[in-house]
């Protein structure tokens, strides 16, 4: 192998890793900034429990961006399901594995009734989600009105947002301090991803497809198993895996897998990169934006649940500005307002970026107003990064 | 002035990549006459125009412009706006929902310091709309006015601008038959005014009707310009030199007999489009055979694309009556998906603006309309996919580098041959082409022909609608011909001439 191969490799996906380099220069400027502390279990275990809520909304933006629309609604929408659940736990009495999937279940009604006026009425979505934006702020005060916040008393919703997994192999001889069953997690990961690679290598390989050169291959595998086998290590060091992080993870798996391995996932990305095309290839636009939305807001309401068990209570300004966030974390994670571009994995990175800013400033002790700055420069960068590099693919 | 002509394009040369669109191209207008650009599709009429109107601008095209008298060198539309320069194009170009009295002065308000004075203007507008004859409230809405009306506020626009060459780009196209007398009417009446006008126009008999001169465009040449008075213009004559194309291209030979098999049958097929308001499509009735071609000749604007798109489920939303029948069976298709299952694939005219996805790649726009023939469970096969992708890519020939090559990187001819490829692999039966030829390279074309031959020789029936007579002439078994949403003519190949279609389109 050749420095050039790795160099002309690189440059090929640019776009694919920019992300990667820019949260792996936040980290280590925070690091250096903090003396360290930015990079302790504790603190990174913590992060990654705070972007949760905002992860899922992200994923979810993501796609409706991909088909060109914009869903402002989801911020309050998110508040507002937060305070439904609260009120299912605390006034109707509802256990919680009944509330949790009636409040989902809403979560998509809601989006549905958003896509209405979209996919069928030909109403602007910015429009549309915008009168939803109101009303879910309106409904949020409306049932949090004679109470005020709701406080949750119910540990194992509270453990959704705070909890985490319980360490099965506890032992104090081995490995004090760490948690076992985290350990474990990333070792199966790491097997599983690097069986799973070479797998695909084979196949493709047995097709006669073009692959990686096999030193870049074994490169590529061992820096990824690297990087998850660090964040096991991190997160074991603390309490572990937290409920949090593994929700995100499924979501933003299944996420993943659908849209880029189904036909629905692909009808998607079609109908963002060419609506008229899509709908003359007998893909149905109307059903494609139903499903979208829906998805939206079925994970606005998972969102409402993670920030509600997070706080252990509803409070009466849950979710507010949250889809800006969520937008944001989108764009940082390059999806593309021309739509038909755009990934959830990305925009999973794009809302640790947005949420590492916030703590490492945070832990630097810069005020608020700063911080804003900061996080606007920052998606400004990233947009034009973003922008930049794909007309240099495009040439 | 020495010269009577008010306008003098000399030598006029205008290249975009590839393609030559105009070829020292001459043309010369003199003052106060009606003078009529008479040419086929693609013979450069537009093209002139925007040369001469500055959409190109000076320096994009080689020769000169001489203007009352002047060389000009226009840098921008505002340019030949100003003195005195109005180009009224078939889009019109009014803001809907102003009044008429707004749009008339659009851009060139009456006023002082920068207020409007609306009382002034509304004057104006009346007077400007007597000139034109269209005895309506300046303060109507433009969207709710006819077509008719709208192109006369148009009119009054460029008149309120003291208009010395009136230039129009098929006014006549989406006009009824008594709007269109109203209008060469006032065209009369401009030039006893003396105003200038240039109309483009296909509908030869109105030419005839109207021009005191008219000159025959084809392939980017000048070809002839003929004086009215002296009793040169006449239908047969203008046919003549519109279609006097030499046939240059090859088509590649074709031996196989159609057996007598219906696939396809249209009947009483009428289209309502509600936004324009009228018809596009009128009791419009045809049949295609088994391993047949059928060629769809017609101008633009016709309603050929109209009838592909109504029969292909439909997605303009025209109402639609008639009925449709596939292999003999009737069939109520209301979505393009619903189009596809009943085995009818069209492949659009506009390939980047509705049929590829040119962010995507080669192998996912080839199997966005079949993804099920590659999926399990709804999951789809990924190495599959690119087999299916690399098979197409061999048999059409298709020049990428990877199946995984974006399609935007692809020449032309390459992009319509994935178009192509994308309906083949739903593998319908009856396969509507749209323009399948247009903006590629002769070599290209070429492989489509020997492509299309190869898929009625399996049986396949071919709709293929094309501006290019030639090539209808020489791909088709049977030709229809489409003027003003209805088929006027249908004739087998043997009969045809370009001659005889151009009378039964222009009709």
């Amino acid at each position: 192998m050749t420095v050039n191969d790795l160099r002309t490799e690189m440059r090929k996906h640019i776009r694919d890793y920019g992300m990667y380099i820019a949260l792996f220069v936040i980290i280590v400027i925070f690091s250096i900034t903090t003396n360290g502390l930015f990079i302790s279990s504790r603190n990174i275990s913590n992060l990654l429990n705070q972007t949760g809520y905002l992860a899922v909304i992200a994923v979810g933006m993501t796609l409706i961006i991909v088909i060109r629309h914009i869903d402002l609604s989801v911020g309050f929408l998110s508040g507002f399901l937060g305070a439904v659940a609260a009120i299912a736990l605390v006034f109707w009495h509802l256990p919680v594995f009944i509330a949790i999937p009636l409040v989902l279940v809403f979560g998509v009604l809601a989006g549905l009734i958003t896509a209405y006026p979209v996919a069928q009425l030909g109403i602007p979505s910015f429009v549309a989600s915008l009168a939803g934006w109101l009303i879910y702020r309106g409904l949020l005060l409306l049932v949090t009105l004679d109470t005020g916040t709701i406080v949750i008393p119910n540990d194992t919703f509270n453990a959704i947002g705070n909890g985490y997994l319980p360490d099965i192999f506890g032992s104090e001889s081995f490995l004090p301090g760490m948690h076992k069953l985290t350990l474990f997690l990333g070792i199966l990961t790491v097997i599983w991803y690097i069986f799973s690679s070479i797998v695909s290598r084979k196949n493709k390989r047995e097709y006669n497809f073009e692959v990686l050169p096999s030193d870049l291959f074994a490169i590529q595998l061992v820096f990824v198993s690297a990087l998850i086998s660090l964040v096991t290590w991190i997160l074991a060091g603390y309490n572990g895996m937290s409920w949090t992080l593994a929700i995100v993870l499924i979501i933003v798996g299944i996420y993943s897998f659908v849209s880029n391995r189904t036909i629905l996932g692909r009808h998607i990305y079609a109908v963002g990169g060419n609506p008229e095309a899509a709908e003359l290839s007998g893909i149905s636009v109307k059903r494609i934006t139903f499903v979208v939305f829906g998805s939206m807001g079925m994970l606005a309401g998972l969102s409402g649940i993670l920030f509600a068990s997070r706080l252990q209570s509803a409070t009466t300004t849950a979710g507010t500005l949250l889809e800006l966030d969520a937008i944001a974390a989108a764009y940082i994670g390059g999806v593309s307002a021309a739509g038909g571009v755009g990934n959830v994995v990305n925009s999973l990175i794009g809302a640790i970026v947005y949420t590492s800013l916030t703590s490492g400033m945070n832990l630097m002790g810069i005020d608020i107003s700063s911080q804003y700055v900061v996080r606007g420069a920052v998606l400004a960068l990233a947009v034009i990064f973003d922008v930049t590099t794909r007309k240099l693919g495009e040439k | 002035m020495s010269t009577p002509n008010i306008l003098e394009m000399k030598e006029i040369t205008k290249t975009f990549p590839g393609v030559k669109a105009l070829d020292t191209v001459s043309f010369d207008v003199a003052r106060g006459e009606i003078h009529c650009l008479v040419g086929e599709n693609g013979a450069g009429k537009s093209t002139l125009m925007k040369v001469l109107s500055g959409v190109y601008p000076y320096g994009d095209y080689q020769g000169d412009i001489v203007f009352l008298g002047n060389t000009q060198k226009f840098r921008h539309i505002a340019d030949s706006e100003r003195i005195g320069i109005a180009i009224i194009y078939q889009e019109l170009a009014l803001v809907p929902d102003m009044a008429v009295y707004e749009n008339i002065f659009l851009g060139h308000e009456i006023g002082e310091h920068g207020l409007v004075d609306w009382n002034e203007t509304i004057k104006r507008a009346n007077e400007m709309l007597r000139k034109v004859g269209l005895d309506i409230n300046p303060e109507t809405k433009v969207k709710d006015l006819g077509v008719g009306k709208q192109q006369l506020v148009e009119i009054a626009k460029a008149l309120s601008r003291d208009v010395k060459l009136l230039i129009l780009d098929e006014p006549t196209a989406a006009l009824n038959e008594s709007d269109c007398d109203n209008l060469l009417g006032l065209l009369k009446e401009l030039k006893y005014h003396g105003v200038t006008s240039i109309m483009i126009s296909h509908k030869l008999k109105e030419v005839i009707r109207i021009a005191d001169t008219v000159t025959v465009l084809r392939d980017g040449k000048t070809i002839c310009t003929l004086d009215a008075q002296k009793g040169e213009v006449s239908e047969g004559i203008l046919i003549k030199h519109m279609v006097g194309r030499e046939i240059n291209n090859v088509f590649p030979k074709r031996d196989h007999q159609v057996p007598d098999e219906v696939i396809l049958e249209v009947r009483n097929w009428t289209a309502y489009d509600q936004q324009l308001g009228r018809n596009v499509l009128t009791n419009a009735a045809f049949t295609v055979r088994r391993g047949e071609i059928v060629g769809f000749a017609g101008l633009m604007g016709s309603g050929r694309t109209e009838l592909a798109r109504s029969i292909f489920g439909n997605p303009d939303g025209y109402r639609i009556s008639g009925t449709l029948l596939v292999e003999g069976t009737e069939r109520k298709i209301t979505h393009p998906g619903q189009a596809i299952d009943a085995g009818i694939a069209y492949v659009s005219e506009d390939r980047k603006r509705n049929g590829l996805v040119l962010i995507q790649d080669v192998k996912s726009n080839i199997t966005m309309a079949n993804l099920k023939q590659i999926a399990r469970r709804n999951v789809v096969n990924n190495n599959a996919e690119i087999m299916v992708a690399r098979k197409y890519r061999d048999a059409l020939g298709i020049k990428t580098p990877t199946v995984e090559q974006l399609v935007m990187k692809l020449s032309g001819g390459n992009q319509q041959k994935v178009s192509v490829a994308k309906w083949l692999f739903v593998e319908p039966r009856i396969l509507i082409l749209d323009e399948p030829t247009r903006g590629i390279d002769v070599g290209a074309k070429y492989e489509i022909y020997t492509i299309m031959n190869r898929l009625v020789a399996e049986g396949m029936g071919i709709i293929m609608i094309s501006s290019e007579l030639p090539e209808v002439l020489g791909m088709s078994d049977r030709v229809y011909v489409v003027s003003s949403g209805r088929i006027t003519g249908e004739l087998p190949v043997a009969e045809a001439t370009q001659e005889r279609i151009m009378k039964l389109a222009t009709n």
